[in-house]
């Protein structure tokens, strides 16, 4: 099969990869540059396992072929916590209110909540419910992902640190 | 639930894409946007196309231009610049609730104007808005260019009339002069922001008495695509757009709706459900036209 050789940059990093045209982000992201924080999961858009942020906003990486990305900026579950591997605000948050349970939708709720937030700080239920309202979760019942996203918020609004 | 093999080819002209799928020849070759509609297809492979010509890079086609009488948008323009941008909801305010509903902030991210038109999916809402508002789409191939209006474009579920070599590169939606206009969009849908059971547009412009001096509606998930609701339209003109009047009228939606039953709901409850969304959308056009 044809084989197309693409550079990426993730999480600040330039990589080069090769691919077929046919191989989703998301695969790409997990098989072949081994960053499988992002989860894979319905593989057609309906659960948001695998959302991901390209050039800022947060988009679905199974609904996109990876030949589709190159020069475009990326970023995954594993680039919100500082290089030396602490936890964000919004991670700790979530560890915090229990807001996840198997954790398999948790870094599509991690991005999307992330992405809500970088655009408003003060967001309202309302905001939260619909920033992860395309992301499946079938333990928590939402409620704790939502309280987590409003305690970070708070937090920084109020400049409290975290950890 | 992987898609099948094909070639890429990464456009950067329009004038690239028309020749490309030109050349086709015997092969399929799509064009692929946002994405958002054809990459589930290719996953289910329901969608093989041989080769897939990306225009996301053809800056010409990403755009939302006002033009006075009406707005163009070009037809690779993100769902979220549309709902960003205060053109469209100071203009095209049905188009801005419209968009509103479509899928998720992860989905309107990708997803394109022109792709939701062109995939013409049934239940898909910004078919609807652009149908009531008599949008006319501009369509181009290697043998230039031509406008159509969405009169007989929506064949059938997923199915639209647009020629293999064609592509949509702009949509122009007449935007409507006077100040008693009002909007209303409402759908029914198991979550927000999944597909729609039924959704219902309207757009009303009101007489200084109060009356209704011209009509525009249409429903979704009724039909195997979008209609507009035309009988309904019609007896509006002249009356009272109050709860008795719209109430007296609403069962004429029954004659431009097709509904049939599947997995979601059964077409008895479509129709009813129809009836009521009508209701809801020109009862909230009518009071913002009122203000």
């Amino acid at each position: 099969m044809t084989q197309v050789e693409i550079t990426l940059r993730v999480n600040g990093k330039v990589r080069t990869v090769s691919v077929p045209p046919r191989m989703t982000l998301v695969d790409c992201l997990r098989d072949m540059l081994r960053l499988t924080g992002t989860h894979v999961g319905c593989e057609h858009g309906i659960c948001g396992a695998c959302s991901i942020l390209l050039d800022g906003e947060p988009i679905r990486s199974c609904l996109m072929f990876a030949v589709q990305a190159q020069g475009h900026e990326i970023a995954t579950v594993e680039g919100l916590a500082d290089d030396d591997g602490a936890l964000s605000d919004l991670q700790d948050s979530f560890w915090e209110c229990h807001a996840l349970q198997c954790g398999y939708c948790t870094p599509g709720m991690l991005v999307a909540s992330h992405a809500l937030l970088e655009e408003n700080p003060d967001p309202a239920d309302e905001d939260i419910r619909e920033a992860i309202s395309g992301n499946l979760c079938r333990c928590t019942g939402y409620q704790q992902i939502v309280e987590a996203v409003k305690m970070t918020a708070k937090r920084r609004r109020e400049g409290v640190s975290h950890g | 639930m992987k898609a099948a093999a094909f070639d890429y080819v990464r456009a950067s002209s329009l004038d690239e894409v028309c020749r490309l799928l030109a050349e086709a020849g015997e092969e399929e070759r799509k064009i692929i946007a946002g994405g958002q509609t054809l990459v589930p297809l290719m996953a289910m492979r329901m969608a093989r196309p041989d080769m897939l010509i990306d225009i996301n890079d053809v800056a010409e086609l990403a755009f939302i231009e006002d033009r006075g009488d009406s707005i163009a948008v070009g037809a690779c323009t993100r769902q979220r610049a549309l709902e960003r941008s205060e053109v469209i909801s100071a203009k095209l305010p049905l188009v801005a609730k419209a968009v509103r509903n479509v899928g998720h902030i992860q989905t309107r991210n990708r997803g394109t104007l022109g792709g939701s038109i062109v995939h013409g999916d049934p239940s898909a809402e910004l078919p609807l808005a652009v149908l009531a508002l008599d949008a006319t789409l501009v369509l181009r191939d290697v043998g230039g260019e031509t406008e159509i209006g969405l009169d007989g474009f929506f064949e059938a579920a997923m199915v639209t009339n647009i020629e293999p070599g064609q592509i949509v590169t702009e949509i122009r939606i007449p935007v409507w002069q006077g100040t008693r206009i009002g909007t209303g969009f409402h759908e029914t849908a198991s979550r927000q922001g999944d597909f729609a059971i039924v959704a219902a547009a309207a757009q009303l412009e009101l007489k200084p008495d109060g009356t209704i001096a011209r009509a525009a509606l249409s429903a979704g998930g009724v039909a195997p695509g979008p209609v507009r609701l035309k009988g309904l339209e019609a007896a509006l003109v002249g009356q009272r757009a109050d709860a008795a009047g719209i109430d007296a009228l609403i069962e004429l939606v029954d004659a431009d709706i097709d509904p049939d039953t599947d997995v979601h709901a059964t077409a008895d409850y479509r129709r009813r459900v129809a009836r009521h969304l009508v209701a809801r959308a020109i009862a909230d056009a009518a009071e913002e036209a009122g203000r």
